[in-house]
């Protein structure tokens, strides 16, 4: 349901992601793997609206959306994470994540200042969201915690309630398991597969490769921006390509 | 005990103290000093909502906040028009000019807004200055109007004007807060904290900058029409950027960000200034290293200070009820 | 023709001064990414430190400068420790406000000690040549042959010593530097100094031809910001360059336009150039 063709970036002279082509396998945990600078996050930003592609195209629902804003995919059901979480250390864990179901309500300015009926509705069903995410992914206790107070996996998590309060069908994780230890790691993969298992399509990237190995379905590896190889685990371990690539450059897994 | 110092109260309690301060004080001066820096609050909170809360610093507020007072003199002045119709048009002309302004300045990001805006206040204030023709240049306008009477209302005596100045306050105050504490101010404070995760969640951080951004220049020009109602002459250093440094003295010292640290900031630099008379053109040997030490020891101001302290004292009253509770199922 | 050649000759001597100021700004946001609002008051203080050096103790003017570059080098340096270097990890809105706030500081100091008067300096080298048929005085041909010496020196010093490189470094990748063993807090103290220098040299040098005065830093560090974005923050070959061409356009629209609105120039050139290209003239990508 989403694929990239032949896409494209570039920055100035260089050539960041080189004509990929990838499609996510639907309701299956997918992964994008690679050395440092093999232009992972890159491919991220492009496909979800952050930067504009040079050339080439995302197409989500047979649909071309490589022109479209970043706020205008969200809208679409594809949501994303980032590897630093960027969430607002000085509230608390659910004024963070109220904020995440914006995109459903149609509140403006003047239904504030008056209070109207509309908006006192659809803050209760931000509210209602937030709650319902933040219980998904199993921090109902720490609701009112500021999240400075809160654990680097504690976070994570909250990034992941974020990005499930805007309704997606896709989410894209970007590093979600970096600077967390392995009994934690566990942990949030379980917390991916639960949210496979409510049918969201899952696209991250990572670094721990014995956690993808089991994780994902379909692995996807980048190279100097180019896609090197593509299959299930057992097929990317076996990859010569893939072995030379990450013998050769910096072995980061 | 607490709860006589319910926020409810507490507001309550400041607003009966502001209707009830002419009375008290019985003197013209401070109460000429006070509705003036009631006026400076609302260009205050203009700024806040967009440098505390959307987080973009505008350095031209000054000169919209000339441009309401420019506004509403040559309204009543040259076009002869009434005053109330030329006081709405005023901040609606502001919000005009602050509308084609921001659709371009907030193309441009951080340190690039700073400075285009600081260019885009001193053209402001340079176009004042220059064009005689319109603005009667360095010399001024004089003769505006006071604001008009309301029926039996008679607005012309300081005491009118103080209460007139106070309930526009209060307004501009209760709008802040609904917007500050509904959908659209989240979405203000989500695109302060982070616009490509606010982008990713689906906000149209444009669109939202945008209305941030008209909003803040729609309250200064308020405050503006105001000034220029109270004082009833204007010339062009009112769109000075000493003014923008004044209001952002007032705003880093009360509290960046806070919904109460304009009026915390504005009555403290104010109160300071009037007791601080002998310093006069000099006090910004104190206010200035004030604003850089505020903002290197206490980045939310004085309100974010104590709130700060407040949270704290109360996590340790919790921790002590806490232990107290354990101690007493031990024995 | 005479008349545009004279002109060109003061734009010549106007964009000195402006590079000058603007190669310290540049200095400044590429190592630090600091858009340093108080970079016109040490060009304040810088004039008057002269100015009273000339006036107070007799000295000559060019020994008045020398004790005043090196005065607002050190007042730079000591901005950096107590007000920068505590901030380093703050967020972009608190370095300006605290950069205002020195700004203020100093215009309410200057205020303060000198009077608010405008203050005239008498150069020893007023005496008016005739070359090629044009009419200069000997402070203006000062003028351009000091700063193109000086902005020679700061070349060499940037490209042939170590200290210079590890300016260059540290402006290009600032923990890459601290990873090669650059003493980071070093190089930034550095980097002020010489922004502190440059600012004084630039404010003696102008200042017998305009007046000392509180506020004189205003334009000019506004000038010295357009300047930068023209010439892509950060850039030292951009603010030297972005300077002249804003000095000699200003002479050039001062005489065909109109003197009244010749400071308005750069500011319409800015608002132009950030509107086409928000990320100023030579931003690179989006990355």
């Amino acid at each position: 349901m989403l694929e990239t063709r032949k896409l494209t970036k570039q920055f100035g002279g260089l050539v960041a992601v080189k004509d990929v082509d990838f499609s996510l396998e639907h309701g299956k945990i997918n992964a994008i793997i690679g050395p440092n600078g093999a232009g992972k996050s890159t491919f991220f930003n492009v496909v979800s609206g952050l930067y504009r592609p040079t050339s080439g195209q995302v197409i989500y629902k047979g649909k071309d959306i490589s022109k479209l804003p970043a706020n205008k995919v969200a809208e679409l059901g594809i949501a994303r994470t980032f590897q630093t979480t960027h969430l607002f250390e000085m509230a608390t864990v659910f004024d963070n994540v109220v904020v995440g179901h914006r995109l459903r309500t149609q509140s403006n300015l003047l239904d504030s200042i008056f209070r109207t009926k509309r908006l006192k509705q659809e803050e209760e069903k931000c509210k209602e969201k937030a709650l319902e995410v933040l219980k998904f992914v199993g921090l109902s206790k720490s609701v009112d915690r500021m999240v400075t107070n809160i654990s680097q996996e504690e976070k994570k998590r909250v990034a992941f309630a974020l990005a499930l309060a805007t309704d997606p069908e896709i989410v894209f994780l970007d590093e979600p398991t970096a600077g967390i230890n392995p009994d934690e790691t566990a942990e949030l993969s379980q917390l991916m597969e639960k949210m496979a298992q409510q049918g969201i399509t899952i696209c991250l990237i990572e670094h721990k490769m014995q956690m993808i190995m089991k994780l994902a379905e379909k692995i996807m590896v980048l190279n100097y921006g180019e896609k090197i190889a593509e299959g299930t685990p057992d097929e990317i371990n076996h990859n010569e390509e893939v072995i030379k690539a990450y013998l050769g450059g910096s072995a980061s897994a | 005990m607490a709860a006589i110092f319910s926020k409810r109260n507490v507001v309550i309690g400041l607003i009966v103290l502001a209707a009830l301060f002419p009375y008290v004080a019985r003197n013209d001066y401070y109460l000429h000093v006070l509705t003036l820096a009631f006026i400076w609050m609302i260009a205050v909170y203009g700024l806040n909502l967009l440098a505390g809360f959307t987080g973009y610093l505008s350095l031209a507020h000054a000169g919209f906040f000339a441009i309401g007072a420019y506004a509403l003199g040559l309204l009543t002045v040259k076009a002869e028009m009434g005053f109330w119709p030329a006081f709405l048009l005023a901040p609606v002309i502001t919000t005009g000019i602050g509308f084609l302004v921001g659709i371009i300045a907030l193309r441009t990001k951080e340190h690039f807004f700073a400075i285009y805006t600081l260019c885009v206040g001193y053209i402001i204030y340079l176009v004042i200055d220059k064009w005689e023709g319109l603005t009667g240049g360095v010399r001024g306008l004089i003769g505006i109007p006071a604001p008009a009477d309301i029926g039996p209302i008679s607005l012309s005596t300081p005491i009118a004007q103080y209460y007139f100045v106070l309930t526009i306050l209060l307004l501009v105050i209760l709008v802040i807060y609904r917007i500050i504490h509904s959908l659209t101010g989240k979405t203000f404070i989500a695109i302060r904290n982070s616009e490509d995760l606010a982008l990713s969640l689906g906000i149209s951080t444009i669109k939202n900058k945008l209305l941030s951004f008209v909003l803040s220049t729609f309250f200064a020009g308020v405050a503006g029409a105001l000034y220029a109602s109270f004082i009833r002459f204007i010339g062009p250093d009112i769109g000075n950027l000493n003014i923008t440094f004044d209001l952002l003295v007032y705003m880093i010292v009360g509290g960046i960000g806070t919904l109460s640290g304009p009026i915390v900031g504005t009555l403290l630099i104010v109160w300071l200034s009037q007791n601080l008379q002998f310093l006069q053109d000099y006090r910004m040997l104190i206010f200035g290293p004030l604003l850089t030490l505020i903002v290197i020891f206490s980045p939310r101001g004085i309100v974010g200070f104590i709130a700060g302290w407040f949270t704290n004292w109360k996590l340790r009253r919790k921790v002590n009820i806490n232990q107290a509770q354990e101690q007493a199922e031990e024995v | 023709m005479d008349v545009l050649f004279q002109q060109l000759f003061n734009g010549l001597t106007v964009g000195s001064v402006y590079s000058l100021v603007a190669l310290g700004l540049t200095l400044v946001y590429g190592i630090l990414h600091i858009p340093n609002f108080a970079h016109g008051a040490l060009y304040m203080v810088g004039a008057y430190i002269t100015y009273t050096m000339m006036t107070s103790l007799g000295l000559h003017y060019v020994f008045a400068i020398v004790v005043s570059i090196i005065s607002v080098g050190l007042i730079s340096v000591l901005m950096e420790r107590i007000v920068f270097h505590p901030l380093r990890d703050s967020t972009p809105i608190q370095h300006k406000v605290a950069a205002i706030g020195v700004l203020l500081f100093l215009e309410a100091l200057a205020h303060y000690i000198w009077g608010a008067d405008y203050q005239q300096m008498v150069t020893p080298y007023g005496q008016v040549i005739e070359v090629f048929g044009l009419t200069l005085t000997m402070q203006r041909i000062l003028i351009v042959v000091t700063a193109i010496v000086a902005m020679i020196l700061l070349y060499l010093f940037l490209k042939k010593t170590y200290t210079g490189a590890s300016i260059i470094a540290m402006a290009q990748n600032r923990e890459g530097a601290h990873l090669m063993g650059i003493n980071t807090n070093k190089v930034a103290m550095l980097t002020f100094f010489i922004a502190g220098v440059l600012a004084a040299l630039g404010a003696s040098l102008t200042s017998p031809i305009n007046l000392v005065f509180p506020s004189m830093g205003h334009l000019v560090i506004l000038k010295a910001f357009v300047i930068i974005i023209i010439g892509g923050m950060g850039s030292i070959p951009g603010a030297i360059l972005g300077g002249y061409i804003l000095g000699f356009s200003e002479s050039i629209g001062a005489t065909y336009i109109s003197s009244d609105y010749s400071d308005i120039i750069a500011f319409v050139l800015l608002i132009i150039i950030l509107t086409i290209k928000p990320q100023g003239i030579f931003a690179k990508g989006e990355a």
